[in-house]
């Protein structure tokens, strides 16, 4: 799939969420699901999930529906068990003889209906084997309900629920590994991704989970500019400080093999990520400088630790 | 001809399941509700229905791979009890209002506090505000016939509501008794095939499912689903004089014991109403003093009309409760059929009792009380416990 990239070819491919929906001007979720449904070949048809979160409040508000392709929303924390039964529900109708199409099952969730209120679902689905992908568009933070503190929240976050104080430093823990966690059950694929350069990533990975048979998890790093506290425009300078302070790696795990996509040749400081976000704020005051370094500590702990899987 | 046989409860459902075949059936285990998907799982080992089993991890998941796989276009249905339902309830509520002819069969269990596995109605009366139809049994044969009108009930286009077959825990589910059962055929016939008008994977025809309605669309959606929730009322009587020709045998919203006459009659949903049926022919009997009883079958929509114009004239009702609600004053079934009373100006008096919670035993001597006590109350006019525990321990 890598060598058969064509961005042109791509981005002219039928559009398959709707303008109109009211996501926020620069919103990482909505790049992610406009990106991945173009994976999608063009003629194959597609049964959307979403967990309940700000794509799903604001892409099918009654009665309007963003979504080209058919939909379903059915709570915050069983997107995976939603998208179980809808993909059981096609492989007997299938074998009875009721359908013809071919159908894909692609559903959406955020950090906190995938992390952390979705997690059982999610592993329940996954370990279970349906042929679906789920994505999770994350943005590290309960962004619907007010940038709440998610356990995908970065370390030293400012958040509504984890503020930055005279007694508080933000979010106390590290972020939770949901990736390695999806990819330790065994399922065919799963990666990790944002947004680069021409998408190729992306893409790839997204037609890649959608097009193995049997369950795929893939994690795209969504920035929120309105819970991140950067401009809007900055989106792709973002990401691409992400992956270049190795903050957000670039790898995929086929079948049980773990594989890096992604080594920047000058590995920068992760102060570098940090510093354009209102969140991290706090850590370039005078006195934090000890917070700067245990954040780059943690960043290097697990790219080492990456890297030994991906070698191994 | 009819099948003879000995059949528990939970059998009988699985038996049904069988006949049915229906497409997908997400299940997680539960004390007493396991038996069922266990039967079903077999069944399709052994490649008798072709139903697509998914493990699921829980009852929540159960639901929602079940409302799923029903948007999709497929005939589904789970199982479960108690706690199950309890953390399903949420997606009670979805399915409801995605207007999914979802069915589930509900073993009736205490719900935990403390833990106890025996019947009450607490799970399906805690859900009784969901928008689900809700049909109980009061035997094996009661709930299998139930079970079959399910499906055709909750397709029907006037309706399109999930149904919630309920049975007592253990007293049916685990009971074995004699049953007769329908011929596949005449249950094919009865059920027929699932064609939905409108399906997640219907190419022609993309669909969303599920949307955020802001103040301006939601009470319309309410007002949809008591709409069909009163359109069922018909449904299920067409249904059940539908099966009575099928079968010979006879149901409605509630069963009428010895009501002709009856001047001192006690209400009440399940399995107790064959002990009750006995104190009813026990003093019947020995006294001729005129005792009756009204089964509910279908709680939900409540047949207010029917049971306030078979009650309103009798001297004295007591109506048994399985359940708590904690109002500290009546329970569910007392507060909906003396608000039906009130609604035809009814002189009767009427108290509401508890009793069976978390499986206490009610026997025919317990409702022998309780007709003694109808009968001393439609004398003096004088309601001394108004709400009383039946039952309870003496120390």
């Amino acid at each position: 799939m890598e060598n058969t990239y064509n961005f042109k070819e791509v981005m002219s491919r039928e559009e398959r969420l709707a303008p109109g929906h009211r996501m926020c001007a620069g919103c990482g979720g909505t790049v992610t699901v406009r990106a991945v449904l173009r994976a999608l070949r063009p003629g194959d048809r597609a049964v959307v999930g979403n967990a309940t979160g700000c794509l799903e409040v604001s892409s099918f508000m009654y009665p309007f529906t963003a979504y080209e392709d058919s939909y379903i929303h059915n709570a915050f924390e069983n997107a995976g068990a939603t998208l179980s039964g809808v993909e059981t529900a096609y492989r007997v109708l299938k074998k009875k003889g009721r359908i013809d199409d071919t159908f894909k099952f692609i559903t959406f969730g955020g950090d906190g209906g995938t992390y952390d209120i979705g997690f059982q679902s999610l592993s329940g689905a996954m370990e279970r084997g349906h042929d679906m992908v789920y994505v999770c568009y994350d943005n590290g933070a309960y962004m619907n309900t007010g940038t709440q503190r998610s356990s995908a929240t970065p370390q030293y976050a400012d958040t509504t629920t984890t503020p930055s104080g005279r007694v508080s430093d933000g979010k106390v823990q590290v972020r939770k590994d949901l990736t390695a966690i999806m990819a330790e059950h065994h399922i065919p694929y799963a990666a990790q991704t944002t947004f680069t350069d021409n998408f190729k990533d992306l893409h790839t990975k997204a037609e890649r989970a959608i097009y193995t048979p049997g369950a795929a998890f893939l994690n795209v790093m969504s920035p929120c500019p309105r819970g991140w506290g950067y401009d809007s425009s900055e989106l792709m300078t973002i990401c691409r400080l992400a992956v270049d302070t190795c903050y957000w790696p670039l790898y995929e795990v086929i079948e049980g093999k773990w594989m890096l996509n992604y080594v920047p040749r000058k590995k920068l400081p992760i102060k570098e990520f940090l510093r354009p976000q209102k969140r991290f704020k706090h850590l370039f005051q005078p006195g934090r400088e000890e917070l700067l370094a245990r954040f780059q500590a943690e960043v290097d702990r697990q790219w080492e630790a990456l890297l030994r899987r991906c070698e191994s | 001809m009819a099948i003879r046989e000995r059949l528990s409860g939970n059998e009988a459902v699985a038996y049904a399941i069988r006949q049915i075949n229906p497409d997908v059936m997400p299940a997680f285990p539960i004390t007493p509700s396991t038996e069922i998907p266990q039967y079903v799982a077999n069944y399709i080992a052994n490649g008798e229905i072709d139903t697509e089993f998914i493990h699921v991890e829980s009852e929540h998941s159960a639901m929602s791979a079940t409302l799923g796989a029903s948007a999709a276009g497929a005939r589904a249905l789970t199982v479960t009890s108690s706690c199950g339902m309890a953390l399903m309830w949420e997606e009670l509520y979805v399915a409801a209002s995605d207007r999914l002819p979802i069915v589930l069969a509900l073993v009736n269990r205490a719900l935990t506090g403390p833990i106890n596995i025996n019947a009450d109605h607490s799970d399906s009366m805690g859900a009784r505000d969901s928008g689900w139809i809700q049909i109980y049994a009061e035997s094996n044969q009661e709930v299998y016939d139930n079970f079959l009108q399910a499906f055709p009930i909750a397709e029907d286009p006037r309706v399109h509501l999930p149904v919630m077959i309920c049975q007592d825990g253990f007293i049916t589910s685990h009971g074995v008794e004699n049953i007769l059962l329908v011929e596949d055929e005449k249950v094919r016939e009865l059920v027929g095939e699932y064609h939905p008008e409108h399906f997640l994977l219907n190419s022609k025809e993309p669909m969303a499912v599920g949307p955020y309605a802001v103040s301006n669309y939601y009470m319309e959606t309410k007002r949809g689903q008591r709409e069909a929730m009163s359109n069922a009322r018909e449904v299920i009587l067409e249904l059940a004089s539908k099966f009575e020709e099928m079968t010979g045998r006879r149901y409605g919203f509630f069963e009428e014991y010895a009501m002709d006459d009856a001047e001192y009659v006690i209400v009440l949903i399940g399995s107790a109403a064959g002990t009750c049926k006995a104190a009813v022919d026990k003093i019947r009997q020995a006294t001729g003093k005129k005792v009756g009883l009204c089964k509910i079958r279908v709680f939900r929509p409540f047949p207010e009309k029917e049971l306030a114009l078979t009650l309103k004239d009798r001297k004295a009702i007591a109506i048994l409760d399985r359940s708590e609600m904690f109002s500290a004053t009546c329970g569910p079934l007392g507060a909906e059929v003396q608000a039906a009373l009130f609604g035809v100006k009814s002189q009767a008096e009427a108290v509401n009792y508890f009793y069976g919670l978390g499986g206490r035993d009610i026997t025919v001597e317990d409702f022998e009380k309780v007709y003694g006590r109808l009968e001393e109350i439609a004398r003096t006019h004088e309601i001394p416990d108004m709400y009383e525990y039946i039952g309870l321990r003496a120390k």
